[in-house]
């Protein structure tokens, strides 16, 4: 049987390319932003269009992991699933051994070791799926990512998932500044995603998480708030600028 | 040598223990805790050997923590956690046994409140009122007098402070201080303490 043999394996120029495969279904699977403030952190997801007969509520793309550690991900929701329940063991496990609560960058690193274990190991595939690990360290907002490939980094503002995710990137890039306050996160949020989704608050979940409070869930009825607030700033400034010409 | 109580209410259980820590002739500390929280709405009063009490009270606790996680967030019942509990016990009882004997306390909406019995040998009971250990044998009887339906949670505390007064009377070992704890719709609270288990 030829299943003890590596999934992934070197190419002859030196590439993986099952994790940069892997990498192309998280591009496959829809955005994820999520933007550190002063005091929170902010976490977006795409809602995609879900089928007329199904029920929304048990679509879930942003996570609690322990008390203080949110996560949404991008790419393969059952991988997903499988890598949440292993990061949420662990962290109880942290918390048995060391009577004390794991650091949302101990869960990061483990989910990025997980991630990084399945791409050197003989008949598996890796993770197909990327992470945003958001909540506090010592007091301070940290947001992180990880990969397939099984790295992990910190974050001011990121996204992930999504074809456009390079130019949702390039967009943050400009309008990112420190020590945002909850709403402007929230704002920027919801700009950002609303380059990539169809308007209206019914296709994204907005979350914000504050020193010490779980995960807080935007109602629908704020995000289409902000939205509106949103659209109509951007009406105003095309009339503006057409009405220069 | 340890002294756990349970007694049911209408919307309700306490459970109290006694907070020493002793082996042999020796008192090592009078402040503990005995009385874990398992979840929001359940805690569970465990006696025996510290080390047994402390390890399988935290593994029970941190395991329901992460069952409550996986489910996003669904609350296992006090049944349940009992169960649970009993099959951790019997698990483990032909390899390492805990030499724990517990009273698990829990608040459900429907079940309103539920009070089980869980011994080392891993036999699980529900009942309105329980003892472990040797203050079983002062207090069942006065729990079985007084003991009604429908009691309210101050004549439920009224027995359960009959009962320790009773040790106090007439058991051999000196336990001065008990922990009593309420548990109800709002999930678990300290009503009284002989020392405070945050004392260093």
């Amino acid at each position: 049987m030829s299943y003890d043999r590596a999934i992934t394996v070197f190419s002859p120029d030196g590439h993986l390319f099952q994790v940069e495969y892997a990498m192309e279904a998280v591009k496959r699977g829809s955005t994820a932003v999520g933007i550190r403030g002063g005091d929170c952190v902010v976490l977006a997801v795409e809602r995609r269009a879900i089928a007329k007969l199904q029920d929304p509520r048990t679509i879930r793309k942003i996570v609690s992991i322990d008390d203080n550690a949110v996560l949404a991900f991008a790419g393969l929701t059952a991988d997903a699933r499988v890598l949440i329940n292993k990061t949420r063991l662990e962290a109880q496990s942290y918390r048995l051994t060391c009577e004390d609560a794991p650091s949302v960058e101990y869960l990061a690193r483990f989910i990025a070791r997980t991630q990084q274990k399945y791409t050197q190991r003989g008949g598996v595939r890796p993770f197909g799926l990327a992470t945003l690990m958001v909540g506090f360290d010592s007091g301070k907002p940290v947001l992180y990512q990880t990969d397939p490939a099984g790295t992990h980094s910190r974050w001011k503002a990121q996204v992930i998932g999504g074809r456009n995710a390079k130019s949702l990137r390039e967009f943050l890039e400009k309008k990112y500044e420190e020590d945002m306050s909850e709403s402007q996160c929230v704002r920027l949020c919801i700009q950002a995603l609303l380059e990539v989704v169809d308007s209206g608050a019914k296709n994204m979940e907005v979350c914000v998480v504050r020193m010490g409070g779980g995960k807080d869930i935007m109602k629908e009825e704020d995000v289409e708030a902000v939205v509106k607030e949103i659209e109509a700033e951007s009406e105003e400034g095309k009339r503006a600028t057409s009405g220069d010409e | 040598m340890d002294s756990v109580l349970g007694v049911t209410y209408k919307g309700g259980v306490i459970l109290a223990a006694d907070q020493g820590n002793a082996r042999s002739i020796l008192m090592y500390q009078k402040n503990l805790d005995k009385i874990t929280s398992l979840s929001g709405h359940t805690a569970l009063a465990c006696s025996g050997p510290h080390a047994d009490v402390v390890n399988f009270s935290e593994f029970i606790a941190k395991n329901i923590k992460l069952y409550e996680f996986s489910k996003d967030g669904t609350v296992l019942s006090t049944h349940a956690q009992a169960n649970y509990c009993r099959n951790e016990l019997a698990k483990a009882l032909r390899k390492g046994p805990y030499q724990v004997n517990n009273l698990l306390g829990g608040f459900d909406k429907k079940a309103g409140g539920s009070l089980y019995f869980l011994d080392y040998l891993a036999s699980l009971q529900k009942v309105n009122f329980g003892a472990q250990g040797y203050c079983g044998h002062f207090c069942l009887s006065i729990m079985d007098r007084d003991w009604k339906e429908g009691l309210t949670k101050d004549e439920a505390v009224e027995i359960i402070k009959h009962c320790i007064n009773e040790i106090h009377t007439r058991f051999l070992i000196a336990q001065p201080n008990f922990i009593i704890k309420n548990i109800d719709a709002n999930g678990v609270e300290i009503v009284s303490f002989g020392e405070d288990p945050a004392s260093a």
